[in-house]
């Protein structure tokens, strides 16, 4: 990620309160997540948005949904990709292809959570089978890097994916057997999707003896590895990767899981309670508040 | 024109402004605390976010430090979903590389780049959701951009675009008056001096109309103007008033 350079004293202090105290320099405990801001329906020409920051990380994540030919090994389900693109108004690291690396990883981690059949129902993405299904292209920008962007990406990423609506479409069959698409200009007549079983990442950092989650751009200079977990609303781990130079033990990466379950759990409840109630607004006020 | 009339006989647009009417400004200064300067812009549903980071040392690949200016290294970049179709990527192509230069070129008569020899000046916009006269509400956010970040300008550069039907001129074109082939006049402006840092023509004009449409589109940047100082001195107050509270 963006990373910012720390002297070994400052280091060890971060060090110290997460290992010996529980204390994080922002008085955060080692399993206490920031307050982050969500807002949906933030660009108004795509099929769904959603805008989301976690102190100093800030994503953007646009849906569009598109009508094309299906994946020939699955002809009749839709489709989702990822395409991560790190702003350089992140940080002038990220000018020209600088973040394309850091993108083409994150990428294809989403990409690998979601290929899994029972994250959305990809069946009903699709219009006539074998021809034309709906292909879900979620585009995040990554505006501002502070730490954590992994969690925040995805819990954007679910946010947008509530807030999609396509639009309702039906086939019906010309005399001669074709079948003919029609899509409804009626603006208001239009599908969501279920987003119920759609994880989130938690990503739980080791920082000396200890692991934290939701680490800052400082704790992350203090760290070897972390793990990401894809954790659902039941805690169950859809999928898991481990990020670093450092090494774990098999222990640890149980202890960390263990957390990633409890926070991912908490974290997939107070979206879904956000979703319900805020998720399906198409204009919101975006960077003007 | 394709069927679509952009001037209706009573002199409404299709979006229902008349013809000299600007689309709905709303802005905001410092919107990100990482860069050194940041501004948002939304001009009617055209939306740009525009960085500023330095002056510092020259990075990259950005050739050699000048002796007696300072670099002013530009990138401009559209989401993949700021357009109506899907775009692939977000910059590196033609168009965004043209929109770079043309804003280094803009920024380069304006900053005043005397004063800082041997260092770089990052201007970043991103288009957030592109709907008409992108390359101006571009500039419009690297100014604000600017000033936040506190870079000294000769004056305010301000971009406003015009077009010409039916014998009209028309300022600020949206995209979907832009997309019908008319000529589209894009000019960047020092409103206080007059004088033109760019200017730019897509497609053909006669050169008698040619008066007519500048002089529209010298009034958008002027109003353009009115509306960002205003914003600019709001956000200083602000500023002033949180640090006495302090």
């Amino acid at each position: 990620m963006a990373s910012i350079q720390l002297g070994e004293g400052e280091k060890t202090f971060i060090i110290h309160g997460i290992c010996k105290d529980d204390l994080r320099s922002d008085g955060r405990t080692c399993l206490s997540y920031r307050n982050f801001e969500l807002e949906c329906g933030v660009v108004s020409n795509t099929s769904g948005s959603a805008r989301l920051k976690l102190s100093n990380t800030q994503v953007l994540v646009g849906v569009k949904a598109e009508m094309g030919p299906p994946n020939p090994l699955n002809p009749s389900r839709g489709g989702i990709e990822f395409f991560v693109d790190f702003s350089a108004n992140a940080s002038p690291k990220f000018a020209g292809r600088g973040g394309d690396e850091l993108a083409a990883e994150i990428s294809n981690m989403l990409g690998l959570v979601y290929k899994n059949k029972k994250m959305l129902d990809y069946k009903s993405l699709c219009v006539i089978a074998g021809q034309c299904v709906w292909t879900l292209y979620a585009d995040i920008v990554v505006l501002e890097c502070g730490g954590n962007l992994l969690d925040a990406i995805a819990l954007a990423v679910k946010a947008a994916l509530y807030n999609t609506r396509i639009p309702l479409v039906t086939v019906h069959k010309d005399m001669d057997g074709t079948e003919d698409i029609d899509v409804s200009s009626n603006p208001h007549d239009f599908v969501t999707l279920d987003t119920k079983n759609l994880p989130v990442l938690v990503t739980v950092t080791t920082v000396g003896s200890g692991h934290i989650v939701d680490a800052t751009l400082e704790e992350e200079a203090c760290s070897m590895a972390c793990i990401v977990a894809a954790v659902n609303k039941e805690g169950a781990i859809d999928g898991m990767v481990k990020k670093g130079s450092g090494s774990l033990t098999i222990d640890s990466i149980y202890k960390m899981l263990t957390s990633a379950k409890q926070i991912g759990k908490d974290l997939n409840k107070s979206l879904d309670d956000f979703l319900s109630k805020k998720g399906s607004d198409m204009s919101s006020k975006g960077f003007l508040t | 024109m394709a069927g679509l009339e952009l001037l209706s006989d009573e002199g409404f647009r299709l979006d229902g402004r008349r013809p000299s009417e600007l689309r709905k400004i709303r802005l905001r200064l410092g919107v990100f605390d990482q860069a050194d300067g940041s501004a948002y812009i939304e001009q009617g549903n055209t939306k740009a976010l525009a960085t500023v980071y330095g002056p510092h040392e020259v990075l990259g690949g950005k050739g050699k430090p000048l002796h007696d200016k300072v670099i002013i290294n530009c990138q401009y970049s559209m989401a993949t979903f700021s357009t109506n179709e899907r775009k692939n990527r977000p910059q590196g192509d033609r168009k965004s590389t043209e929109m770079s230069l043309h804003l280094q070129r803009t920024f380069e008569a304006t900053i005043q780049t005397h004063l800082y020899p041997r260092s770089q000046i990052d201007i970043f916009v991103q288009i957030l959701q592109a709907d008409g006269g992108n390359y101006c509400a571009c500039v419009n956010a690297a100014t604000l951009a600017i000033i936040n970040a506190g870079i000294p300008m000769k004056d305010y550069v301000c971009a406003c675009s015009s077009g010409y039907v039916n014998n009209t001129p028309l300022t600020d074109v949206s995209y979907l008056e832009e997309s019908q082939g008319g000529p589209v006049v894009t000019v960047a402006m020092l409103p206080k001096s007059e004088q033109i840092a760019l200017f730019k023509m897509d497609n053909r004009l006669h050169v008698d109309h040619l008066e007519q449409v500048l002089e529209v589109a010298s009034k958008g940047c002027k109003d353009m103007y009115a509306v960002m100082n205003a914003a600019v001195k709001e956000h200083v107050s602000r500023m002033a008033k949180s640090m006495e509270c302090s």
